[in-house]
């Protein structure tokens, strides 16, 4: 039976991800406007905006973390409380303290305490779990570092271990590039790969308008309302970046040398 | 842990040497635990400051050490409630249990008073703290001279509970503390996971299902019933002391969060048995002030020597890279 929606919008009922008329305000001033959106299975989707643009509070809203004022999040056809287990979660670098006393590994195998269960030890078998899911991203050679020894690009792949080590089937990454060394952003993109050629999706707050054509396969263009999403060759044009970032200079030129490596590699 | 043991020896030392000879027998008495009474309140301390130890850990890394000093001034409007509730309704006006569980209702207010300041309005939390801990104090001042007005008011001592006496302790007293104290002390171990999970990442423990609030309010739980059984021993005003100091100092031993809260528990219960100790020989001095001076001796030892992050080994490992570089670069 197709139920029909008072707003008429079609979503399909096996995306990876379907949200519905997401709207999200704080202190009354809206921070989403209506968003709404189907994330095919196997895509990796950039997300793509200016500062205050809503980004990190779409995928924050997509997993209850901040109250909506209206709309519907799905994972695969299935409201995100009852689907949690296939969601994985990769929160911005600066969101917790490093001085805190536990290991990379620690850390690592929180990713697993879903699975472990309430009061019940990290045992011999899910350390090995976290180590492995280290040695995808290069850091297993660093398991029992305290985390400030670490660096920042490490620090940041010890969060995609524990995101890989929950084994989930949609991903969503808060700007997992942000200020990583040239071999930390390679193994993220190596391992967005991986993920996308097992079938899995990734959702991913990124900066950077010159690798979004390179990286992903799909983009959402986001500025408080969803201005564009889609493919990448058909949606990340100058118009849709103008529209994004309204005027402003320097950003614009950015886009437009964006759009000029977009079309050399096309 | 060498400096705790050390610290330790050191005390008894001075102990010593500062009793009158014809006291000997009431020191090495008291230092050997032959008096039962004693025993049983020394054990009580130390067990408490082993489970502050721990809690406080914990309140340290979730940042809300300061949370714990409002919730124990709020509990001093509940103790002299409850007592002229007691009175009131017939019963022994100095029922501990009694006291103790005003105690915990009024700091549960309190501590709830914060978040909701907090949260119904753009007040910070420094500024939401700030007014509760003076106002319920103020309000447990007023009450307690209403309390003293009373016939068996002024007998009934409950000023202990604001700066603590060891000595005023009873064995039932005693042993009600102990067992609370292993109570909390299990709870923290059996949920050790989810705390560190919630201390660390709570954003990422929400998007995994585990319920933050539920977790939180655990925690609050966990501090309030220290607090409340802290209240004989170390006073309302000191608590909070054993909550933050002895975990405070730990760290700078370990970079491990299960090796932290074990060395505080061991401070903890360090500074709760030397503080008993002399309380029992000297009842006019005050328990609370020993124990917190006995766990602030410990921090700056710590904070000094800690292998992790205390500051001589910190400058030593810079002096030796330096050594080690200038090394490297002779030919």
């Amino acid at each position: 039976m197709i139920i029909q929606r008072p707003t008429g919008s079609e979503h399909s009922l096996d995306a990876a991800l379907s949200i519905h008329d997401l709207t999200v305000a704080y202190h009354r001033k809206p921070v989403l406007w209506d968003v709404d959106l189907d994330v095919p299975e196997g895509s990796l989707v950039g997300i793509v905006g200016p500062n205050g643009a809503g980004k990190s509070t779409l995928i924050k809203a997509a997993m209850d973390l901040v109250p909506k004022a209206s709309g519907r999040v799905m994972i695969y056809g299935q409201p995100y409380r009852k689907q949690r287990r296939l969601v994985g979660y990769v929160p911005q670098r600066e969101s917790v303290d490093w001085e805190f006393p536990v290991s990379a590994l620690d850390v690592v195998a929180m990713g697993l305490y879903g699975r472990i269960g309430w009061c019940l030890p990290v045992t011999r078998k899910y350390r090995d779990m976290a180590l492995a899911a280290m040695e995808r991203v290069g850091i297993a050679d660093l398991a029992h570092r305290q985390i400030n020894q670490l660096s920042g690009g490490q620090q940041q792949r010890v969060f995609l271990a524990r995101a890989l080590a929950q084994d989930a089937r949609v991903y969503f990454m808060d700007e997992p590039f942000a200020a990583v060394d040239a071999a930390t952003e390679k193994a993220i993109v190596q391992l967005l790969r991986e993920l996308r050629a097992k079938g899995r999706t990734a959702l991913v707050v990124h900066h950077d308008l010159q690798t979004v054509a390179e990286y992903f396969d799909r983009v959402i263009l986001l500025n408080t309302r969803l201005v564009a999403h889609g493919p990448t060759t058909q949606v990340f044009t100058s118009r849709n970046l103008h529209e994004t970032y309204g005027g402003r200079l320097n950003l614009l030129d950015e886009a437009a040398e964006a759009i000029g490596r977009q079309k050399v590699t096309a | 842990m060498n400096a705790p043991r050390f610290l330790l020896a050191a005390a008894c030392l001075l102990l010593a040497s500062t009793a009158h000879a014809a006291d000997t027998a009431a020191w090495a008495r008291v230092l050997f635990l032959h008096d039962h009474n004693t025993r049983v309140v020394v054990v009580g301390t130390s067990l408490l400051g082993l489970t502050a130890g721990v809690v406080g850990s914990f309140l340290l890394l979730r940042k809300r050490a300061l949370l714990g000093d409002a919730l124990a001034h709020a509990t001093l409007p509940g103790i002299a409630a409850a007592f002229l509730l007691g009175e009131a309704i017939g019963l022994q006006g100095k029922s501990l249990p009694l006291l103790l569980t005003g105690a915990a209702v009024t700091g549960a207010i309190g501590l709830g008073a914060v978040l909701v300041i907090r949260q119904l309005t753009r007040l910070k939390e420094d500024a939401a703290l700030g007014i509760v801990l003076s106002v319920f104090f103020g309000v447990g001042v007023a009450l307690l001279g209403i309390v003293q007005k009373t016939p068996t008011g002024h007998a009934a001592g409950l000023e202990s509970f604001i700066y603590g006496k060891t000595a005023s302790m009873l064995r039932s007293d005693a042993y009600l503390i102990a067992g609370a104290a292993a109570v909390i002390a299990g709870v923290c171990g059996l949920f050790r996971k989810e705390l560190a999970l919630l201390c660390f990442d709570a954003d990422f423990a929400a998007s995994q299902g585990w319920p933050v609030r539920a977790l939180d309010v655990l925690l609050m739980m966990l501090a309030i019933s220290l607090t409340v059984i802290g209240l004989q021993a170390v006073g309302l005003i000191l608590v909070i002391a054993l909550l933050v100091i002895p975990s405070a100092a730990a760290r700078f031993w370990t970079d491990r969060l299960g090796l932290m809260a074990a060395t505080a528990g061991g401070l903890g219960a360090a500074a709760g048995y030397l503080g008993a100790m002399v309380s029992a020989l000297w009842p006019k001095m005050p328990a609370g002030a020993v124990i917190v001076l006995t766990a602030a001796a410990f921090f700056m030892l710590s904070m000094l020597l800690g292998p992790a992050r205390g500051i001589l080994p910190r400058a030593f490992r810079r002096i030796a890279l330096a050594h080690a570089l200038t090394q490297a670069r002779r030919p």
